[in-house]
């Protein structure tokens, strides 16, 4: 493989999915950190690179819609939104998946309001991860490009037929220039075939109708069990597109990602570009004599049990960051980690949770370094912590400063 | 201006093919759904429907379906962003070679009060400002009708519903005015706009063959004698929707390129024709006669027609 890389930012990389599979339509609607993704797609649609129509919607409701109708007429469909937009089209997500349509839109993580923020965490893709849409979520802007072109592949086949997230971190990937190496054209093609669906469309001589009311709760049972199977399909589906995609583009993408696992003794799992910052994290523990490992959330639904429970068995902790908060509960991901360790004879003597990152706050070494340390304390005690707010003094100190500053502007005191 | 019709001058004229076929789930005596079989004469079969929630929505409960069209249930907001969809991705794969021309269909969005007049007001504003080519089928019951007749922004003043109760701060039922979704459609400049009803079907099936010639957003607005929602017996379905026109309170009219024309002129008979065929109004006549709300019917539709004609 004879490719150069060039830099650029994870949004342009997603611009270049969406080009390089082809598209036939892309419906848009603008949200910042995601803006990018359809300023460059709506130049290439203008300018002839990308054979596409372009369409920007009242709403990404309205967006929503229009991407799953034009998959349902047989069209493949792109297309992006961010947070707000994904919440604002939240009843479609569930309506199109039901469809069965297989268009694949990126989110690009922001944190929800309110208060209203520009700054990224997890919670808007997570709030999505029981619509339907199978989710993969990407660490670097090459990651980003690669698992567009793989996601219309899953979402394609006959054995899936469910749209497909794919998710990146706003800012920290979204406006981040990282080398990025574009799969050749040919490559593309052999990778993905086009689409031509059978069973979608609509034709004059072939009416049909789809998202007709049901009438009784086995009815509904037994459609929404089918887009559960099929979902399920995903996992054998994903993976036949990884080994794929490595024979033909020679980079492979597990659905799980492990780093420096082998020797570990505890693990830290966490998802996203920040996952980036945590493998430096194992890295500088390392050297300090400790011996831990990062697992990597890329297949988020389906939910990947088993590989999970291979990477996680016989740890003595393992420690979930997660980047969400759900109030009331703690962190989304490591209810779903904990869940699918349950019934292994060889769980880890300790769960930890914390949760970090939100509104795009730093992780820092120190609060990597915290993580392991209060991680191995819990392996070696046998009982796990949290939820643990990643959230130090010294930003308490320069929160309460402002919230004096805000007492004296509304007092005059 | 003398509105005349040029292809269906005779009931014979309109075609004997069905295209909505009996035995659906709606309400015996539904004024939606006769408007919408007597607008299917002149659609045809070669049709996507794009239902929003709704009344409609009913009409194709899986496995059955009456239609000899195709059909898509979207959400309650987003039926035009739907048609929208379907009419880019039908244009595309025409475009690309990858679906033949003869395989094309017309797109037609079927939408509620609810939906048309609140909720897919940003959805539908968005598709005629884009010029999207498609039909738009409203059918107005005046209410939140498949959810049991609750307040909706085209509920008319002093209108009973399960939200508007009449009462001792608001003896007339319902306080406000219907909204213009006429006019709001209108002021988007679209190439086609009608109000129809039922029991004039000649004009019904003239508006529809007329509008075909028009490329973009073509908008109907189509009287729902509603048996459910208005209270009166199924039988009086065509009387209603016959008074309605008669009163003067549902004006006939087309707008072709934001042109007004009244396709037809009542006598206008004394609104209280219209009004005492129905319970929702029931409490305008009993157990005391509301006067100053029945003249204020009366009012709004004299002041409508005196500013028209």
């Amino acid at each position: 493989m004879n490719q150069a890389s060039q830099m650029m930012t994870g949004n342009l990389a997603a611009a270049w999915g969406a080009r390089l599979a082809d598209v036939d339509y892309v419906p848009a609607f603008p949200i910042t950190p995601q803006t990018e993704i359809v300023e460059t797609l709506s130049k290439w649609c203008a300018g002839g690179e990308l054979n596409a129509r372009f369409v920007t919607l009242d709403s990404e409701h309205s967006m929503m819609t229009a991407a799953g109708a034009a998959s349902a007429t047989g069209a493949r469909v792109f297309t992006a939104t961010s947070s707000q937009g994904l919440l604002h089209a939240f009843e479609v997500l569930y309506t199109v998946a039901g469809w069965r349509v297989p268009f694949v839109l990126v989110n690009v993580s922001r944190a929800l309001a309110s208060p209203i923020t520009l700054e990224p965490d997890h919670n808007d893709v997570l709030a999505a991860r029981d619509s339907g849409f199978l989710q993969i979520h990407a660490e670097t802007c090459q990651e980003v490009v690669d698992s567009i072109l793989m996601a219309y592949r899953i979402a394609e086949d006959p054995r899936v037929c469910l749209p497909v997230m794919v998710n990146l971190d706003g800012f920290v990937l979204s406006f981040t220039r990282e080398p990025v190496v574009l799969p050749e054209p040919a490559m593309v093609h052999e990778f993905l075939p086009p689409f031509r669906p059978a069973h979608l469309g609509f034709k004059a001589s072939a009416p049909h109708a789809l998202g007709t009311a049901v009438v009784g709760g086995s009815i509904y049972t037994y459609f929404r069990h089918q887009i559960h199977l099929a979902s399920m399909n995903g996992l054998a589906v994903y993976d036949e597109a990884a080994a794929a995609f490595e024979r033909i583009c020679g980079r492979r993408y597990a659905a799980i990602d492990g780093y420096r696992l082998d020797d570990a003794e505890d693990v830290l799992v966490m998802t996203n570009a920040s996952a980036s910052k945590g493998k430096a994290a194992v890295d500088a523990a390392r050297e300090e004599g400790r011996r831990v490992g990062l697992l990597r959330l890329r297949l988020i639904r389906p939910w990947p049990a088993e590989a999970i429970r291979d990477a996680l068995q016989g740890r003595r902790a393992v420690a979930v960051l997660d980047q969400n908060l759900a109030p009331g509960q703690g962190g989304i991901l490591f209810q779903e980690i904990a869940a699918c360790l349950y019934h292994e004879a060889l769980r880890p003597r300790a769960l930890c949770s914390f949760i970090g990152g939100l509104g795009g706050k730093n992780l820092s070494e120190g609060e990597f370094r915290a993580i392991f340390e209060q991680t191995a304390e819990a392996g070696v005690r046998g009982k796990g912590i949290g939820p643990v707010l990643l959230y130090t003094e010294a930003e308490h100190r320069e929160m309460q400063q402002m919230q004096y500053l805000a007492h004296e502007l509304k007092t005059g005191r | 201006m003398t509105w005349e019709p040029h292809i269906f001058k005779d009931l014979h004229q309109i075609p004997r093919e069905e295209h909505v076929f009996p035995g659906t789930p709606l309400c015996a005596g539904c004024g939606g759904l006769e408007s919408l079989r007597l607008a299917s004469k002149v659609l045809g079969s070669n049709v996507v429907y794009v239902n929003a929630a709704g009344c409609f929505t009913n009409l194709a409960a899986f496995p059955f379906t009456p239609l000899d069209a195709s059909w898509l249930y979207t959400t309650m907001g987003s039926a035009p962003a739907g048609a929208q969809g379907v009419r880019d991705a039908l244009d595309v794969l025409i475009a690309k070679g990858r679906l033949p021309k003869e395989e094309d269909v017309k797109v037609v969005v079927l939408g509620g009060d609810g939906s048309t007049y609140d909720m897919a007001l940003s959805s539908t504003s968005g598709a005629i400002t884009r010029k999207l080519d498609f039909y738009y089928f409203c059918y107005d019951n005046e209410a939140y009708g498949n959810t049991g007749v609750q307040l909706s922004p085209a509920t008319p003043y002093g209108a009973r519903t399960a939200t508007s109760p009449c009462a001792v701060r608001h003896p007339a039922g319902t306080m406000q005015e219907k909204k213009d979704i006429f006019e709001i459609w209108r002021a988007h400049k679209p190439p086609y706009i009608a109000t129809v009803s039922p029991r004039y079907p000649l004009d019904l099936e003239e508006k529809f063959a007329r509008a075909a010639q028009y490329s973009g957003p073509k908008l109907f607005l189509a009287f729902a004698a509603c048996p459910t929602g208005w209270l009166f017996d199924p039988a009086y379905t065509p009387d209603v929707a016959k008074l309605a026109v008669e009163c003067g309170i549902w004006p006939l009219k087309e707008a072709i390129n934001g042109e007004v024309v009244h396709t037809y002129l009542p006598k206008r008979q004394p609104v209280e024709h219209y009004l005492k065929l129905q319970g929702r109004f029931r409490h305008l006549f009993e157990p005391t006669v509301q006067t100053d709300a029945i003249a204020h019917i009366q009012e709004r539709v004299n002041t409508y027609w005196r500013d028209v004609t």
